[in-house]
């Protein structure tokens, strides 16, 4: 229901919360127009924000220095795999707990909660010498067992507040109308589990796409995604500005737009369901 | 409702989940207990020998644990202080009606979407460097003279650079919270005469409650954890002045290759999340029975 105001505060609030989200947003349409000029625009003094001769220039140094598309290969393995084989983990666990609760229910997902909120120092030692020791550092394999379980816990959780609103009455109705298990598992369940369970995995491929812990610390050259890759920039020799700002702009647009569009999922998934 | 499953079936449903969470907490944390009663070096293979409490204490009284203590705190406070209050602030604003409102919610949120590593370098490089950064050029253009951000007050860039990453967290929960306000409510209180400061504190601060506990409480748990921001920036430094615990104990195990020193440290920051877990743990149980 709109609230009555006058045009004049609404132009007003219109351009103090434009100028707002404009400076939020700057020093992404920053990276972005830097990553179009040559490097040394990428530093002049006084800077420009669009009169500069465009260039595509960066994109192509970066993946023919680099070869770029390796890290990003990894990246979308990594966080593919994760989110699919957490997943494949996490449907059967919420779906029972959904449907078939028991007073203990609560209490399971209570501590699966209480996993997330270890912090990864806790087990950085031991996980790094387990890794040592069985050759899994450095490898996709590793990375993708890593981040499985460490956002099992969130995994469960979306699915579980999403299959908790199917009702259950829908299905006692399949069941009188003669539909078996299967019919009723394929035909009334999944369409309706389906949205929830396609918002989950959105969610958790940003979450394992910027896990900047884990890829650093258990990655050296091989397995890397574009976290770790970026942290190659670090280095204070010579000043990359325009390809860092290439190899960015390439590794967070994929990830912003899909979080454009999983907003309202974000909410749902990073308060466990607390706010809604 | 036993309608769907029997129990049996459910619980092996629940099985695999179940179990390996277990393992991922109990075998690492396990090992991680058990190390930090050790002495034990990466560099000094086949020397492990238990020492009891050493670790702890040689961990509790060095002077970089009080510093990485007070260091974390400082970040997490700082980085609350500017997403909790700026949010509140943004929320408000972007629940008016104005022009363009879809849009310009999008920008707001879009930085909690980019990683972490490339946030910290994009503001390390294009906005903190002290010659050729934006807020040198800034400073210069002003007659002032730049900062070294980094160098000379890492700390605070830090905070800077994170709460960026966060603001939007904090504004995305805080305005969702907000549009389940009443509105009724609020045309009543204010054809009773109650002015807009009135009306924040007596009618929207108490909705929002709960939400400013849950953002706080889920940022901290996060910002407890601060580690690629300082890793692609200060390195800890200058000095230790950058460095929470998080880092510390990295830099202990990873650097300096003490496992024993490092598990310690370990430990002490798992029961200090636990503290702030509890609270969460205990509002998020109370939300599932409603």
């Amino acid at each position: 229901m709109a609230r009555a105001i006058s045009p004049r505060r609404k132009w007003t609030i219109t351009v103090v919360a434009w100028l707002l989200g404009l400076a939020l947003f700057f020093p992404i349409l920053w990276t972005v127009l830097t990553s179009f000029k040559t490097e040394g625009e990428a530093i002049a003094s006084p800077p420009s924000l669009i009169a500069f001769d465009w260039t595509l220039a960066n994109y192509f140094e970066v993946q023919a220095r680099s070869n770029y598309f390796k890290y990003v290969g990894n990246s979308i393995v990594i966080a593919l795999g994760s989110t699919l084989i957490g997943l494949l983990i996490a449907i059967p666990a919420a779906w029972a707990m959904a449907f078939s609760p028991t007073k203990r229910t609560k209490d399971v997902l209570m501590w699966m909660l209480s996993t997330k909120m270890l912090p990864p120092v806790g087990v950085l030692v031991p996980i790094y010498l387990i890794f040592r020791d069985t050759g899994l550092l450095d490898s996709r394999t590793g990375l993708i067992g890593v981040l499985t379980m460490i956002n099992l816990p969130i995994i469960v959780w979306m699915l579980y507040t999403y299959f908790r609103e199917i009702p259950g009455e829908i299905l006692e109705a399949a069941r009188m109308d003669g539909a078996s298990l299967a019919k009723e598992i394929v035909y009334v369940l999944t369409p309706m589990a389906l949205p929830g369970i396609a918002s989950t995995m959105l969610l958790n491929i940003i979450l394992a796409w910027n896990e900047a812990f884990w890829t650093l610390n258990l990655t050296a050259s091989n397995a890397a995604p574009l976290t770790a890759f970026i942290a190659a920039y670090s280095s204070p020799e010579g000043l990359f500005w325009a390809k860092l700002s290439a190899a960015s702009t390439l590794a967070i647009a994929p990830i912003l737009i899909m979080g454009w569009f999983s907003q309202r999922q974000l909410i749902r998934g990073l308060t466990f369901g607390a706010v809604k | 409702m036993a309608t769907l499953h029997t129990q049996s079936t459910a619980r092996l449903m629940m099985a695999p989940a179940v179990v390996l969470l277990l393992m991922w907490m109990l075998v690492p944390l396990g090992m991680t207990l058990w190390f930090s009663f050790l002495r034990y070096n990466l560099l000094m293979p086949g020397m492990e020998e238990w020492t009891g409490f050493d670790n702890y204490y040689y961990f509790l009284t060095d002077p970089a644990f009080s510093t990485a203590l007070v260091n974390t705190l400082l970040l997490v406070g700082g980085v609350l202080l500017i997403s909790v209050g700026g949010g509140i602030a943004l929320a408000l604003l972007l629940d008016q009606p104005f022009f363009g409102q879809g849009i310009v919610r999008l920008l707001v949120i879009a930085p909690f979407f980019v990683m972490p590593t490339v946030s910290a370098l994009v503001w390390k490089n294009m906005f903190m460097n002290p010659v050729y950064g934006l807020f040198a050029w800034v400073a210069k253009f002003f007659g002032l003279q730049p900062v070294d951000w980094l160098a000379e007050v890492p700390l605070f860039s830090i905070v800077l650079i994170v709460a960026w990453q966060w603001l939007p967290f904090a504004t995305l929960i805080l305005l969702t919270a907000l549009q389940s306000l009443d509105e009724e409510q609020r045309e009543a209180a204010e054809m009773d005469g109650a002015g807009p400061v009135s009306r924040f504190i007596y009618i929207v601060l108490p909705h929002l409650s709960r939400a400013i506990t849950v953002v706080i409480l889920i940022e901290t748990i996060f910002l407890l954890s601060v580690f690629a921001e300082i890793l692609v920036t200060t390195n800890g430094g200058p000095g230790l002045q950058s460095t929470n615990l998080t880092y510390l104990v990295y830099a202990q195990a990873l650097l300096q290759f003490d496992v024993g020193a490092a598990s310690a440290g370990g430990i002490v920051a798992v029961i200090l999340a636990n503290i702030v877990a509890i609270f969460l743990m205990r509002i998020i149980g109370k939300n599932l029975d409603a």
